[in-house]
């Protein structure tokens, strides 16, 4: 069997800045490939490349066999394509819009109208059939963008970011649509900034960072690397940090990721059940907790373990990752 | 949901290497239809087209009649034809400027990932284009006849003066396309293009008769392909003569188009 996509030793180069730098990508025919990354990573840019909208710079990539750089034109015939940004004419209403997208790829206007009106009904878009898109929240687009994609029933589907910037309901019925192209024998690239996302959808993931790929592998491969869970721990007196990192080391044989700004230490563990022994270590060597915590991992911390460094801070703020700690800060800058 | 896909060995087989013939001119009018749609739901986007010509055809009527020709009764004939080649050469500015926003608008990432003939969204618009260029022509001359312009061609010579004036618009928009597709923004497209048409459409036989000219001035002015227009356009108008000058003219306009729309489409490519 031909593999979906087949990519070997990418490169984009923007100016001085590789942007995609040497990616190999492998992905089988019905399984939805997560590509996973903060913002500036090199995500869309790889999107882009394999879907014939950007040039390969250095390296080759095909898809199902066929070249991206020899044979674009018939590459794109296989692909739908659904961007951050919602891909529509904000002229034309949601029907016109598919009624277009339709003719383009060569179907016939009749057809077109009914694919278009089949699409908006699956999308739950018919009431808004003859609205014009400026009118549409960000949800609405994101869906009408998703139809467009799907006119033609392409093999395979590239969906940057499907959810970012989407209220959590929205969100969920786009991970279902999601679900459903793969169960009709779809097979999906989604490229993602929430672990969560590419855990709940994505047979395998790919992380990357600075254009390069760090890590490949099954969701529950790339959590255990990083541990199953994070302890978070907040001190009562900043000085007592690096004792409290000693007892850690001690009770888990795990480095603490230590924040001393905001007085915190986290640290993988396994199992909820080791925190007691941590708590008790913290007690005998005389250390005052203020708060504790035992979360998932969020992205930042899979990317610590996996790059040695965080990823941005403007991505710390649009994880939707629970922070219990957040609640308690102005309280602390109270006192 | 149902069934969406189609087995990928049948879409790959199905797959053609290019467009054809066929299929890109049935692109290039469905992207006419939407350039269409655009207009009518922004009329303001019209404004160039009428208000324009009325404009321009009552003040320099009525600036430069009694100077140039003792009249403006008198100056009509020569002037309406300047008038029409200048209002439709500036509205085809406006395709390269347009172009330029909406490659910027996210709808166009989307027809550069759809298996289409890469010159469809840039002769799309080009195709909606005459249309603005028919309604500029008409006004100048509608406005002309108000104020007392009676052309000698008859309706044949005005309607051959209109099509050789618009045909040579569309063939200049190609240049403007090009411009579209490199600038950086819209007003970069505008004012490159304001650089070019100004002395084009001003230093031409289209307000004043040449030989009142300075020597070098005349030169320059004999050889703008745009007092070729005029000259044209004002024998077609005024006697629905055809000149060697409308030959010059149209030999001009297919050089232009047969370099700058291929050009356009390589430029377009690029941005790949």
């Amino acid at each position: 069997m031909t593999a979906a996509v087949h990519a070997r030793g990418l490169v984009k180069t923007f100016g001085g800045l590789r942007a995609v730098d040497g990616v190999d990508l492998d992905i089988d025919e019905g399984e939805i490939f997560g590509v996973l990354g903060p913002n500036g990573a090199g995500k869309t840019t790889m999107l882009k490349m394999l879907a014939t909208l950007l040039k390969i710079d250095d390296g080759e990539g095909s898809v199902f066999g066929i070249d991206l750089r020899r044979e674009p034109h018939r590459v794109r015939q296989l692909i739908g394509v659904t961007g951050q940004y919602a891909s529509v004419d904000e002229n034309l209403t949601a029907a016109e819009n598919l009624w277009m997208f339709g003719r383009l790829q060569g179907l016939s206007s009749r057809r077109s109208r009914d694919t278009a009106a089949r699409l908006l009904e699956q999308f739950g878009l018919t009431d808004a059939a003859d609205k014009r898109i400026s009118h549409f929240s960000g949800g609405m687009r994101r869906r009408l963008d998703l139809a467009a994609s799907l006119i033609t029933q392409p093999p395979l589907i590239f969906l940057d970011e499907p959810t970012t910037g989407l209220d959590p309901r929205t969100r969920g019925q786009m991970w279902d649509t999601i679900r459903g192209l793969v169960a009709s024998g779809c097979t999906v690239l989604l490229t993602t900034q929430y672990l969560d996302e590419a855990d709940q959808l994505a047979g395998r993931i790919a992380v990357i960072d600075h254009g390069r790929k760090v890590a490949e592998g099954t969701p529950d491969e790339l959590k255990t690397s990083v541990g199953n869970l994070t302890l978070r721990l907040r001190l009562a007196a900043d000085a007592d940090m690096s004792l409290a990192a000693d007892v850690v080391r001690r009770q888990l044989g795990e480095e603490p990721v230590l924040t001393p700004e905001s007085g915190q230490l986290n640290v993988p563990i396994e199992t909820a059940d080791r925190v007691a022994d941590v708590l008790i270590g913290l007690r005998q060597a005389g250390v005052h907790v203020a708060s504790v915590g035992v979360d998932k991992p969020t992205l930042d911390e899979v990317f610590l373990a996996l790059t040695g460094h965080g990823s941005s801070e403007s991505e710390r703020a649009d994880t939707t990752e629970p922070e219990p700690m957040r609640a308690q800060a102005p309280q602390e800058m109270a006192r | 949901m149902t069934t969406i896909t189609i087995g990928s060995r049948a879409a790959v087989a199905r797959a053609q290497s290019r467009p054809s013939p066929a299929d890109t001119f049935r692109q290039i009018m469905i992207m006419a239809w939407r350039a269409t749609k655009k207009m009518r739901r922004n009329p303001e986007q019209f404004f160039d087209v009428t208000l324009q010509p009325v404009l321009f055809t009552v003040m320099f009527a009525y600036i430069f009649g009694g100077a140039i020709s003792g009249d403006v009764k008198s100056y009509l004939p020569l002037m309406i034809p300047g008038i029409l080649a200048q209002t439709v050469l500036t509205t085809s500015m406006a395709t390269g400027t347009q172009l330029r926003e909406d490659i910027d608008k996210g709808v166009f990432d989307r027809f550069r990932s759809l298996p289409m003939a890469r010159i469809a969204p840039l002769a799309g618009p080009m195709v909606a284009d005459l249309l603005r260029y028919t309604i500029a022509a008409t006004i100048t001359f509608a406005i002309g006849i108000a104020i007392g312009y009676r052309p000698g061609g008859g309706v044949r010579g005005v309607v051959a003066a209109i099509l050789l004036a618009v045909f040579t618009g569309w063939s200049l928009a190609w240049v403007f396309t090009c411009l579209g597709t490199v600038a950086r923004s819209a007003q970069s497209v505008q004012g490159i293009s304001m650089m070019i048409m100004f002395p084009l459409t001003f230093l031409s036989n289209a307000f004043v008769p040449v030989n009142t000219l300075p020597g070098w001035l005349a030169a320059f002015v004999r050889v703008n392909p745009v007092s070729h227009l005029v000259s044209a356009d004002r024998d077609l108008a005024n006697g629905a003569h055809v000149s060697a000058e409308a030959g010059w003219t149209l030999v001009a306009s297919v050089a232009v188009i047969v370099v700058f729309a291929p050009l356009a489409v390589r430029l377009y490519k690029r941005h790949l």
